[in-house]
């Protein structure tokens, strides 16, 4: 089973480490995810918890008994808009947001998300920075709806239409000068991240 | 004021408006902004989704490349929220976790390039305006004043939240562009749902939730009596004008209120042509209520003189005394 890497200033990951300690060790800086109390303020700040098999209160109890596959499984990280009103509304300073994002990466690479459209999304937009260096609206908002909502786009042309006669959308992404030093850059993080 | 600038990939087009308007002003405020040379996209909120280390090293080249051509400052700025707050956050993260340190800048001397974490200022677009050019210097260059115009401002996320290096009055009811907004002769609206997201990404891979999350902030500015939305990110913009057409249609409601880049009024006031500041472009038109924007300050309204509390108005509490 593939295990995100361990970066932060916690000790690296040692063998027999809990799932607890894994996510912790995957989360870049101080994430203090050991540190909830399970007071549930995160769950009611959060615009899309409604919506959340899990709220972040109940994943994170789930992460401390070690139920992997469940917690990889959730939606929630992928319902996750970032807002961060969990991360400042925490008493106890978690940085909840950024234990999210650590989730969606360990679930991509263990395969276990359900809904395959949100990790889609993120990997097609990393695909177009890989590629060019920067974003293209146009071919990722096309690429992604032939694939997961090809009913809607009919509905969708209008407003891209109307991109691009406001002059808002390009034809044809662009790329920096300097994209193979950023090919090499982005290929040595990942392979420090999955040595390390 | 000179300072580096990392213009983002939306600024460059679906934000275009608001990159003329902000270059249409920055002489009047005396801002000197340099282009990050060859800047890569930041990674918005997916890079980090599916590389975890390897975001910060995108992020890392930014951050390199700007310090590599800071020359009399050792402020980067951005105007978009994402933009910002990657760029703040990696060079947060670096300082506070020595292993990240070492792993991107292991990633980019593999591209000739390295980072001292905190030899830059990652700040705001809008906090450069409020606190280093100020109220009154701004104030001093408005010409045609927002007399009449109500506005709700509109801060959304991720500028003033997690807020990384304390930059800001409060992460959930910041004032810094209501104060913006009146030196410009606007009035602003109570908009308690100011910092309140905009559905981010959902608006593309779960629609029904940003709906949702849109409504409620479109409805919350009509029902506070504003003639526009104001803010300052791209992702706001687009998700509260171009999908408030998709909103409108899944509802089926007929909210038409304009969402507006703080610049655009800005440059407005400072009475430049809104052709110029990119104002058209919008998919719910602004012009109708630009158009009521008047020449005069409306009258004062007297403050009512405060009542002094009396004991039937509260509940029966006990008395001291």
């Amino acid at each position: 089973m593939s295990v995100a890497p361990p970066v932060s200033a916690a000790d690296s990951v040692p063998a027999g480490a809990t799932f607890l300690q894994e996510v912790m060790a995957a989360t870049p800086g101080k994430s203090r995810l050991n540190m909830c109390i399970q007071c549930g303020t995160c769950g009611g700040s959060c615009p899309s918890g409604p919506e959340m098999e899990h709220t972040p209160r109940r994943l994170f109890a789930m992460i401390k008994e070690g139920l992997r596959d469940q917690v990889l499984r959730s939606n929630a990280p992928w319902l996750c808009v970032s807002c961060y009103f969990c991360t400042v509304r925490c008493p106890q300073q978690i940085h909840i947001t950024d234990v999210m994002y650590t989730l969606k990466g360990m679930a991509i690479n263990a395969k276990l998300y359900r809904d395959h459209s949100p990790p889609d999304f993120s990997k097609t937009f990393v695909d177009y920075v890989e590629h060019y260096g920067r974003s293209f609206e146009l071919g990722l908002a096309t690429r992604f709806n032939l694939r997961h909502h090809p009913l809607s786009l009919p509905n969708m042309a209008p407003m891209g239409l109307g991109m691009l006669k406001r002059g808002r959308m390009d034809l044809v992404p662009h790329r920096i000068d300097g994209m193979a030093q950023l090919t090499r850059i982005l290929e040595r993080a990942k392979a420090l991240e999955a040595t390390s | 004021m000179k300072m580096l600038f990392y213009p983002g990939c939306s600024m460059q087009r679906t934000a275009r408006p608001y990159l003329d308007s902000l270059l249409a002003i920055r002489e009047a405020i005396g801002l000197e902004l340099e282009d990050v040379s060859d800047w890569n996209c930041c990674g918005a909120t997916e890079y980090m989704s599916v590389h975890r280390i390897a975001a910060h090293a995108l992020v890392g080249r930014n951050l390199a490349l700007a310090s590599r051509q800071a020359e009399g400052t050792d402020t980067l700025t951005a105007g978009c929220s994402a933009c910002y707050l990657n760029l703040a956050k990696t060079d947060q993260q670096m300082r506070e976790d020595p292993r990240l340190r070492t792993t991107v800048n292991e990633a980019l001397a593999a591209g000739g390039l390295s980072y001292e974490p905190g030899s830059l200022k990652v700040r705001h677009l809008l906090d450069v305006v409020c606190n280093d050019v100020g109220y009154e210097a701004v104030k001093a260059q408005v010409v045609r004043p927002l007399y009449g115009l109500k506005l709700a401002p509109y801060y959304g996320c991720q500028v003033v939240r997690p807020d990384p290096d304390s930059r800001w009055d409060d992460r959930e009811q910041p004032v810094a562009m209501d104060r913006l907004l009146r030196a410009l002769g606007a009035e602003v609206v109570d908009y308690t749902l100011k910092t309140q997201c905009c559905g981010g990404h959902m608006t593309v891979i779960g629609p029904e939730i940003a709906y949702g999350l849109i409504r409620r902030l479109v409805h919350g500015a009509a029902a506070a009596g504003a003639d526009a939305i104001v803010t300052l990110c791209p992702m706001c913009q687009l998700n509260l004008d171009a999908y408030q057409v998709e909103m409108n249609k899944f509802f089926k409601t007929d909210y038409a209120v304009p969402v507006l880049y703080f610049t655009q009024l800005m440059g407005l006031a400072f009475g430049r042509s809104p052709a110029e500041l990119g104002i058209g472009k919008e998919f719910i038109a602004a012009a109708p209520a630009l158009a009521r924007i008047q020449d005069e300050p409306p009258p004062a309204v007297e403050a009512k003189k405060k009542r002094r509390p009396r004991a039937e108005d509260g509940l029966p509490m006990p008395r001291m005394g």
